[in-house]
């Protein structure tokens, strides 16, 4: 199986091919997969060089004109290092785009915390209208690269992940029940799916399956809930994201705010772990191996 | 098609004229290096820039990013005389009610390509749109941004000026407006900067308008250009 930043490359060069109002903006990361598109589309694949102010401001100043930019690098750079620009050259000036990332928040453990970033989704929370799709699988991250192409001029953030769930799910419009239960509900977003099932493993939870959260499917945490609580009593929600913890959380409360709720938010913490080594050492780190996932949510939900 | 206005008989002088005294009669109030800005925007307006209130949605128009936002009174006279909006917005400048702020916003004032007030926006912007025009083929649309020399302390504004000129974007120009004003200056002179990275690059007198539309109009094949504009120092 292809990863998915492959993924990105293949379809990306395909639809370049075929939509002209298409055009890739690049700071040197992943410039040499896409080097055969840029030869057939030189005017359309643009690589500015390691220069990530340069990198968004020329995505929107293509805006601009009436194309439609994808933009693309690590997260810790795309998001973080030129937010400014993200936050003026496409929200302020009312401009669309799509912006790709790839890197996470632990995809090169050993590439240490400067090539991490798990503070994406919460920076783009400061900001309006921008749809977040984070797929767990490559066939996820395609259909979702597509819908997000196709969005008219709308701002589409995709986070891609070196980390994937063994099997696809069906994605593209809200959350999907996964499982059913009446002990609480555990919404499991993108790459993190696989260990949630694995931790609730003889727990009558209900698992939905989140690889879009923004906009935050309200409606079916609502329905999910209604499912587990009937009339009355409270809902227990817990939120297993793979960026920093209870990013989320004030979306749950939103959806949730005429009802009594408790939510626990699990996730990548602030404090830098400070280690190299794998993913997996990583997600064990961050209390996010099915072990300390269902030791965290048993514990919550029992109190 | 396009018509390039600036080649009718000149009625610059009298539009100038005119255009001043309409912001005097609204109570608007330009400083000295504002006022540089609406003469020097004029001569673009009237003579380089071909764009107009018909034009102002055509694809192939060609385009003035203000990048130094702050104090944009001179630049709202200017849309106003031109036609953009009506006469009768200045006199709200900045009032919540109306779409004239202290930093122009692309989304509320008609004939104004981009929202502008944060530094070191405009150029790398200015990039996207020759970047996009060029895949567009429209060739015959030009690119002016306008920034300061103390604007040119943002590090945005180095990366578009060494892509820039890698990229050879001819439809690219950069207006510096130097008053000096810079903290640290700019030694070895603002120009060889462009130089360096490639770019045509011009300084002139930017109180002399013949100067001024000298510099604009100078060929510059394959490569952007810079005109360096100087004027009274901010603190002489």
């Amino acid at each position: 199986m292809d990863t998915m930043r492959e993924r990105f490359t293949s379809i990306l060069s395909g639809l370049l091919d075929t939509d002209p109002r298409l055009a890739l903006v690049l700071a040197d990361i992943g410039a040499a997969g896409f080097e055969e598109a840029r030869l057939a589309h030189p005017d359309r694949v643009i690589n500015v060089g390691i220069r990530e102010q340069l990198l968004i401001g020329a995505g929107a100043g293509l805006a601009l004109t009436g194309m439609r930019p994808v933009v693309h690098t690590f997260a810790s750079f795309l998001v973080e290092r030129a937010f400014e620009q993200v936050k003026l050259d496409f929200g302020h000036q009312g401009l669309g785009g799509v912006l790709v990332s790839a890197g996470g928040s632990y995809d090169w453990p050993a590439g240490g915390h400067t090539h991490m970033s798990p503070g994406d989704i919460a920076l783009l929370d400061t900001l309006d209208g921008w749809t977040v799709h984070v797929p767990g699988h490559p066939d996820e991250a395609e259909t979702l690269l597509r819908q997000a192409v196709a969005a008219g001029d709308d701002r589409v953030y995709v986070r891609l992940s070196a980390h994937s769930n063994a099997t696809a799910r069906p994605v593209g419009h809200g959350f999907r029940t996964v499982r059913e239960g009446r002990a609480g509900v555990v919404v499991a977003v993108g790459p993190m799916l696989d260990n949630v099932l694995a931790a609730v493993e003889g727990l009558g939870v209900t698992v939905l399956y989140a690889a879009t959260v923004r906009p935050f499917d309200g409606a079916s945490l609502r329905a999910a809930v209604g499912e587990v609580t009937g009339t009355g009593g409270g809902a227990d929600v817990v939120l297993v994201e793979p960026y920093l913890a209870g990013t989320s959380g004030a979306a749950v409360n939103d959806a949730l705010a005429d009802l009594p709720h408790r939510v626990l938010g699990l996730g990548i913490g602030r404090r830098e772990l400070r280690r190299y080594g794998s993913i997996e050492e990583h997600l064990a780190g961050q209390g996010l191996d099915p072990r300390s996932l269902g030791e965290r949510i048993v514990s919550f939900l029992k109190r | 098609m396009l018509v390039r206005l600036g080649f009718f008989p000149s009625p610059t002088a009298h539009e100038n004229n005119t255009a001043h005294q309409r912001v005097a009669a609204h109570g608007f109030r330009a400083g000295v290096d504002h006022r540089w800005g609406l003469t020097s925007s004029l001569v673009e307006y009237d003579r380089v820039l071909r764009v107009s209130p018909e034009l102002r949605e055509a694809p192939g128009r060609d385009r003035f990013l203000l990048s130094k936002g702050h104090g944009p009174m001179a630049y709202y006279a200017v849309l106003a005389a031109k036609g953009f909006f009506p006469e009768e917005w200045l006199s709200g400048f900045g009032a919540y009610e109306s779409p004239l702020g202290h930093h122009p916003d692309r989304v509320l004032v008609p004939g104004v390509e981009i929202g502008s007030g944060s530094l070191g926006h405009g150029l790398p912007l200015g990039v996207g749109t020759a970047l996009g025009l060029r895949a567009q083929g429209r060739d015959e649309a030009r690119v002016w941004v306008l920034i300061g020399d103390a604007e040119l302390d943002e590090g945005s504004n180095h990366e578009a000026i060494a892509y820039a000129g890698a990229a050879g974007l001819g439809a690219l120009h950069a207006v510096v407006v130097d008053n000096a004003s810079a903290t640290h200056g700019w030694r070895g002179g603002i120009a060889s900067r462009f130089e360096a990275a490639g770019w045509s690059a011009t300084t002139v007198d930017g109180h002399d308008h013949e100067a001024l539309h000298e510099a604009f109009t100078a060929p510059h094949p394959g490569r952007p250009h810079a005109v360096v504009a100087r004027v009274t120092p901010k603190n002489a």
